[in-house]
């Protein structure tokens, strides 16, 4: 593999992938939402047990490319016993790390997530990484309709032939 | 405004063809491009990107309005677009050839006029289970309008359309028939001929799409016998921008305008406006001149090699790429119908197709990922996307070699 893309396709990326964590439904957990990336078809859907505040249990199921399968892999794991505040910031921190935005001072730690740092390489794939993560947000607002990753704004590529 | 005659259309030189595409010479990432994405859109010979610099430098006015030279001559030159298009298509009349946006709008022109006026209430359109989203969609629109129901005859595993299913589903309220000549999605080629003979028979109209398949066999409206006939220059070599809707000129004539504006009058007053003839009825305002002149040199161009080679070197390279893509374990291609162009559409087990798409793009192969607007055929074979490869008249056997040893590599690097 080139080194690019062994930049993107790291090692604990490629291990999430071929075996998410947290890859299950729960469907007591209360709240759900449903993801979906017309780019490329990848759906997912985040399930959320939330105890007050925090964020008690997450996992995901659904069919994705490496990227959004890992990405949501990862989160689960991420913002497990969080509150929702400190998930809305890693979002924004993660956010920032995959689209180039140089580091904010005083944001969360990203940990394991820094493995993504280059999807920034490949600006298609952003939408790929920060599906679970809107999904998540969705969840968590207790949005009914499924969200899109053309929340992510305008559109790579959603028609031709 | 003549194009040259490529030199390399004497024997089939694809080397030689391929020096008329200057972007082919182009390197992505440092490697060198391999352009398989000819079914979204195809790249364009210098013939093509000389006549549409032509027509500004040297030639260039609003048509069918003034009397100076370079209207007249602009005029000209349209109109000479229109009759070789005429000759492409093999129509009677070059009234029947209505210059548009692309394929999606001739689909949606019909819809609009014929469609308006034929179906109401309780009536049905008949599309096929293969459809690009625009050839259903614009149905859609107007069956939703018109409280009528969009009929689907049903695809076989293998991708080929269910005639007899069809044949059972035109009914005594089918008002049109409209399908693919050829699936952007699964590279099936549909007997429209016999469609067309199954429809005749209960007196319904075809339509045709056939944005995939005028670039890549030659078309007869007249032998295929259908109705209608839209086509998109981008996808034949041609400038984005410019479209093809061949009418039977009976249908055309009866048809209500579809927009409203100069060009497609007669006379105006502010109590009536009198139309114009074919097919300025069809083409309210100034149209794209210069992109339709050039689509002209574009049709010449393919013309000087002959689509009916062109069609035998696309079967070589799909026959190539099927043998050696068949032999890569985990492999498997979506769409083996018994007859098949230019597109292969296929999934690697326990990788996603984008994830193909991305490694093949730092490989320099350029491939398309996703539903390619056809959700409705991704959900007859349960898969939320493919990777496809669709060839042009430049590709070559290496460039298949190269996609084969790509996907390896992509297999080696996610297993």
């Amino acid at each position: 593999m080139s080194s690019d893309l062994r930049d993107l396709y790291q090692e604990v990326i490629l291990d999430h992938a071929k075996r998410p964590r947290n890859f299950h439904a729960m469907p007591a957990a209360g709240r759900q939402a449903e993801g979906y990336n017309p780019l490329c078809g990848d759906r997912e859907t985040v399930f959320l047990d939330l105890d007050g505040e925090v964020l008690k249990d997450v996992s995901f199921q659904g069919a994705g490319c490496a990227i959004s399968t890992a990405s949501a892999s990862m989160m689960t794991e991420s913002v497990k016993g969080k509150t929702r505040a400190e998930a809305d910031a890693l979002f924004e921190r993660f956010h920032d790390l995959i689209t180039g935005k140089p580091d904010a001072a005083g944001g969360p730690e990203l940990g394991k997530l820094a493995v993504f740092s280059g999807v920034r390489e490949y600006p298609v794939r952003v939408k790929c990484a920060t599906l679970p993560w809107h999904t998540l947000k969705a969840a968590l607002a207790g949005a009914a309709a499924p969200v899109s990753s053309e929340s992510e704004g305008p559109a790579a590529e959603s028609g031709g032939a | 405004m003549s194009s040259a005659v490529p030199e390399a259309a004497v024997a089939y030189d694809v080397a030689a063809l391929r020096r008329d595409f200057p972007i082919l010479a182009a390197k992505v990432y440092g490697k060198p491009l391999v352009y398989l994405d000819n079914a979204a859109s195809a790249q364009k010979p210098r013939q093509v990107i000389d006549a549409e610099r032509d027509v500004y430098e040297r030639c260039y006015a609003n048509i069918h309005r003034g009397v100076h030279w370079l209207s007249v001559h602009a005029t000209d030159n349209y109109d000479a677009a229109r009759e070789k298009t005429r000759r492409f298509v093999n129509a009677r009349d070059a009234r029947e050839i209505v210059f548009v946006r692309g394929t999606t709008e001739a689909v949606n022109l019909v819809a609009q006029t014929y469609g308006r006026q034929h179906v109401g209430p309780g009536d049905e359109v008949l599309v096929t289970g293969l459809e690009h989203h625009s050839n259903i969609v614009p149905w859609q629109m107007l069956c939703e309008e018109k409280g009528a129901r969009l009929a689907v005859a049903p695809l076989d595993d293998a991708g080929d359309v269910d005639l007899a299913a069809l044949e059972r589903l035109l009914t005594p309220r089918t008002r049109i028939v409209s399908v693919a000549h050829l699936s952007n999605a699964l590279g099936t080629v549909l007997p429209v001929r016999r469609i067309a003979e199954l429809a005749h028979a209960r007196g319904v109209p075809v339509f045709v799409d056939g944005a995939q398949a005028a670039p890549r066999m030659p078309v007869d409206v007249q032998a295929l016998g259908c109705d209608f006939y839209a086509f998109s220059s981008h996808k034949l070599y041609g400038p984005t921008g410019v479209g093809v809707l061949y009418g039977r000129a009976e249908l055309l004539e009866a048809m209500p305008p579809y927009q409203g504006g100069g060009d497609m009058i007669r006379s105006v007053t502010f109590e009536k406006t009198t139309y114009n003839a074919l097919p300025f009825k069809f083409e309210a305002g100034t149209p794209n001149i210069a992109g339709g002149i050039a689509f002209g040199a574009a049709l010449d161009y393919v013309s000087a090699i002959g689509l009916d080679r062109i069609a035998a070197h696309e079967h070589d390279l799909l026959a190539c790429a099927t043998a050696r893509l068949s032999e890569i374990e985990g492999l498997r291609i979506v769409g083996t119908a018994r007859e098949k162009a230019g597109v292969l559409s296929f999934v690697v087990e326990g990788v996603h197709p984008h994830d193909i798409g991305t490694v093949l793009d730092r490989e320099g192969i350029a491939i398309r990922t996703g539903h390619h607007c056809a959700q409705p055929v991704m959900d007859r074979y349960g898969l939320p996307a493919t990777a496809r490869a669709s060839f042009g008249l430049y590709n070559t056997r290496d460039e298949v070699d190269a996609l084969a040893a790509a996907i390896h590599k992509v297999i080696r690097m996610f297993r």
